[in-house]
């Protein structure tokens, strides 16, 4: 809550928000050349608005999204560290803003895949969500990589990254049940493979539960991996079944990962001391070619499902 | 005039106008009921806009929640004045403001007037019912539920346990034998009226209103009372799933919806543009005469239920994980588990590749590394070869492996030397075929160079884990296919066993095996296990091995390859 007090309003847009509008929620740092695809793709969907938390951008990205009408958006300096990760300033902004509203909260390079989501908008799947009085809806995050070291395609702005980074791990992944809080930690995937093969326990999770029917009560715990109550992590079913899942593809490895891990581990502000970009960065130095014989390059939802990554579940 | 509409209708207004708007247009009276919980403006803007049409009606509004009395009091108010209001209907069509009609009303009137004294409305009895949800069936009629079960979940189940625990019972009207079906309906006037005029309606709607969702059960039981000429089936496809509420139809849906020759469905997404824009354009009018066949239309959602409730098999992800027991097949297919074959046999896993169409795995669970298939580095799925990650889950990686090759029989060696960590599940799995000599593993041990006090070490150590081994392999939870051979029995004959494997897993071509595996040099073999017992060790798990001389003419054979006649 004291959190609030470091978010600096630089354009709110908030009353132009419609009761039936669905919200991403966001924070980024320096993701400029990211913006323009990432603001399409999420309007394409059917977001109705955008919620953003610039933590100190200098790339130009808070004029960038400024200008945009669907954009409310906040700024801060303070430290991204401290304020576990940016998860105390989206939940101060959901609490204020997305009460109601289905509420979809992603990273820059994350981009949500869902059942149907070649033929039916997100407001299919939250009307079937609300209608089968679901609260919350796991997507998985699934790494995507290119054939070839990172920085040989280099991405413009306003590219589809999927155009370049279309290959992904099938089927290495780890998960175990987090009795804490109650939701599955997954584990695995290219990450796990190339830069954590001896050391897994410290592999990033790739848990994650981005779109909740938002409750002014609720609250994400650690980034979007698990929330509070409980019951909204209970997006697996435990007696056999498939519930419905999504995946968000994760656009992470392009030619801008190495100056972002550089610029990450310089700034020291990422989880366990920032474990996960000194990984990175002792690996980058050979410049590493993801892809493996095994990649499965990327097609639609359809061959997700197939492959066991996510599930239609009882939605048909 | 042969068929008016009753609409059921508390959202979406503005798809419910457009539906009732092409009913009305196409010589179809329609009453509609809208919900009371509807506001008053939105209320009246919508029957302003049906206005212009003098064929559509509104009726006494009420409040309905789910499975409530009053949504039947609602259909009975609206019949009686579409019944008045329009004498020349002939069938009601009961219909809520999320259908959609998927054939021209034409062939709909044909249909009708083809069977001008048919019933169609789904009535079953209750022991003949499959898919009540929660549990109340019959209850549904010999107990009272005054309760909400959406809004007062607990009252309503507090008051079922009570009702259960002093049996306490309600008396089902005489003559009425209670029968179960889809709320929606067309029934033909002489059946409503007789319905709804019958002199002892009081006592029957008293008596229902009380009775759990009785509008799945009011005109369902009562239509028996009056009328012989019942086809219990409804021409509203409607699907539900295994929680009981409706599968919902979108865009993608509409091939599906116009190959199922249904008249009308429910309930449709109201967003789905495509769907109401291309069944009630006027161009839509295919005629088929087709009968309604919902079959083709059944497959896909009751895939969708089973996937809900059963999945599949062997899939480990994120919104799947179930609990131990509750697998429905720990693995996705079968695969073979080799224990001691590689000890006994120089080139086993290349003739095993020859002979069986499988993919043949060295150890890969070893110590020192995973020793997938080509020596490969990764496998199917991206699977690494990293100790650590497999360490880190060794059951995730099994599971992994066997669902990443669905499709591909896979082989693999084991043994006491390896990560033991899967020793239960493989023999818990249904999946597994585990073929074990048992004690080979001391024949790399009598191959090494090591100082016979380790080696006597490692000896005892292997057998401890080995035995563990195959005390899960016998135990009363074993569920895997499994053959044990001790060493000394294996290598009396070894062509019996190997033949009996080899039909399991289904060979390429042969019938019978023409070639065998070379075997190692088992020459002072015995005398080895008889140094182990003379320091002091037991090794009992390779049975009774001949010692040194009788060795010697058994010897000769195994080295060359058997030709079996």
């Amino acid at each position: 809550m004291r959190k609030r007090r470091e978010l600096v309003s630089v354009v709110d847009r908030t009353g132009t928000i419609k009761a039936k509008d669905i919200l991403v929620l966001t924070t980024l740092r320096n993701e400029r050349v990211r913006l323009p695809f990432f603001l399409r793709y999420y309007r394409n969907l059917g977001v109705g608005h955008f919620l953003m938390i610039d933590n100190d951008s200098d790339d130009g990205s808070r004029e960038y999204l400024e200008q945009q009408d669907d954009v409310s958006l906040w700024t801060t300096t303070a430290s991204y560290k401290r304020a576990r990760f940016g998860v105390d300033w989206l939940n101060w902004i959901a609490r204020k803003h997305a009460h109601g509203h289905w509420a979809l909260t992603v990273d820059p390079d994350e981009f949500f895949v869902y059942p149907f989501a070649d033929t039916r908008g997100l407001r299919a799947l939250t009307d079937w969500l609300d209608a089968s009085s679901i609260r919350s809806f796991g997507a998985m995050l699934l790494d995507m990589y290119p054939k070839g070291a990172l920085d040989q395609q280099p991405y413009r702005e306003g590219q589809d990254p999927f155009e370049i980074a279309n290959w992904f791990d099938s089927g290495n992944y780890m998960i175990t049940k987090n009795p804490k809080f109650g939701n599955l930690w997954i584990q695995g995937g290219p990450r796990a493979r190339a830069f954590f093969g001896d050391n897994p326990a410290r592999a990033p999770a790739l848990n994650k539960i981005p779109l909740v029917k938002w409750h002014r009560a609720y609250t994400y715990v650690s980034s979007t991996h698990n929330l509070l109550p409980r019951g909204l992590n209970l997006v697996y079913d435990e007696w056999g079944g498939e519930k419905a899942s999504g995946v968000l593809l994760h656009a992470k490895f392009l030619d801008t990962f190495a100056g972002k891990a550089e610029e990450e581990l310089a700034r020291k502000q990422h989880y366990a001391a920032s474990h996960e970009y000194k990984a990175y960065a002792a690996k980058l130095a050979d410049n590493p070619d993801l892809w493996c014989k095994w990649s499965e390059k990327y097609i639609n939802w359809r061959q997700l499902e197939i492959l066991g990554l996510m599930s239609k579940g009882n939605w048909a | 005039m042969s068929v008016g509409f009753v609409m059921l209708v508390h959202t979406a207004l503005d798809r419910a106008e457009q539906v009732a708007r092409h009913w009305a247009k196409n010589d179809c009276p329609v009453v509609i009921h809208v919900d009371k919980k509807v506001k008053r403006r939105a209320y009246s803007e919508f029957v302003t806009a049906l206005a212009d049409l003098d064929n559509v009606k509104f009726s006494t509004r009420y409040s309905c929640e789910w499975g409530t009395w009053l949504l039947v009091e609602a259909s009975q108010d609206a019949s009686e004045l579409l019944l008045k209001e329009f004498p020349a209907v002939r069938h009601v069509f009961l219909a809520s403001g999320s259908c959609l009609p998927l054939r021209p009303v034409q062939e709909l009137k044909d249909y009708l007037a083809e069977r001008p004294m048919t019933n169609f409305i789904e009535s079953v009895t209750t022991e003949d019912v499959p898919w009540t949800v929660g549990g109340l069936d019959e209850e549904r009629f010999i107990l009272r539920f005054p309760f909400s079960w959406k809004k007062q979940r607990r009252l309503f189940d507090w008051y079922v346990r009570l009702q259960r625990r002093w049996k306490l019972k309600r008396k089902v009207p005489e003559g009425v034998v209670p029968h179960l079906g889809s709320q929606w309906w067309c029934l033909t006037r002489q059946t409503l009226t007789a319905i709804l005029e019958d002199p002892d309606r009081a006592a029957y709607d008293k008596y229902f209103s009380k009775v759990w969702i009785p509008d799945e059960s009011y005109y369902q039981t009562l239509v028996r009372l009056y009328s012989t000429n019942i086809e219990s089936r409804s021409l509203t496809l409607s699907k539900f799933d295994f929680q009981g509420k409706p599968h919902i139809f979108y865009d993608d849906h509409m091939q599906l919806l116009r190959r199922s020759d249904c008249f009308v469905a429910r309930k449709i997404w109201p967003h789905a543009d495509k769907l109401y824009n291309g069944f009630l354009s006027e161009d839509a009018s295919i005629v088929t005469g087709a009968e309604p066949n919902p079959g083709k239309i059944d497959r896909i959602f009751s895939k969708a239920v089973e996937r809900r409730t059963k999945g599949r098999p062997g899939l480990y992800m994120q919104s799947r994980m179930p609990n131990e027991g509750w697998e429905n097949g720990i693995t996705s297919a079968p695969y073979a588990v080799f224990e001691g074959f590689t000890e006994l046999f120089e080139d086993f896993e290349d003739w095993l590749g020859r002979i069986v169409g499988a993919r043949v795995h060295g150890h890969l669970f070893a110590p020192e590394g995973v020793a997938f298939t080509g020596g490969q580095s990764v496998f199917a799925g991206a699977l690494s070869d990293s100790v650590e990650l497999r360490d880190y889950n060794p059951r995730a990686f099994l599971t992994n492996l066997i669902w990443n090759t669905r499709g591909e029989r896979q082989c693999f060696q084991f043994g006491p030397r390896d990560n033991q960590d899967i020793s239960w599940i493989v023999a818990k799995d249904a999946n597994a075929t585990i073929s074990v000599i048992s004690g080979a593993w001391a024949v790399p041990l009598f191959y090494s160079n090591a100082n016979f006090s380790s080696i006597r070490k490692e000896a005892a150590r292997l057998q401890k884990i080995e035995a563990q081994h195959l005390d899960a392999l016998r135990s009363y939870y074993a569920k895997a296919r499994v053959r044990i051979w001790t060493l000394a029995d294996f290598v009396e004959n070894p062509m019996e066993p190997l033949q009996t494997i080899i039909d399991e897993l289904g060979s390429r071509a042969a019938h019978r095996l023409t070639e065998a595996p070379r075997m190692v040099s088992l020459d002072g073999f015995g005398q080895f296990l008889q140094n182990l017992k003379n320091q002091g060790m037991q090794p009992h798990l390779m049975g009774d091995f001949p010692v040194a001389n009788t060795l010697a003419q058994n010897q000769n054979k195994p080295r060359k390859p058997y030709l079996v006649k």
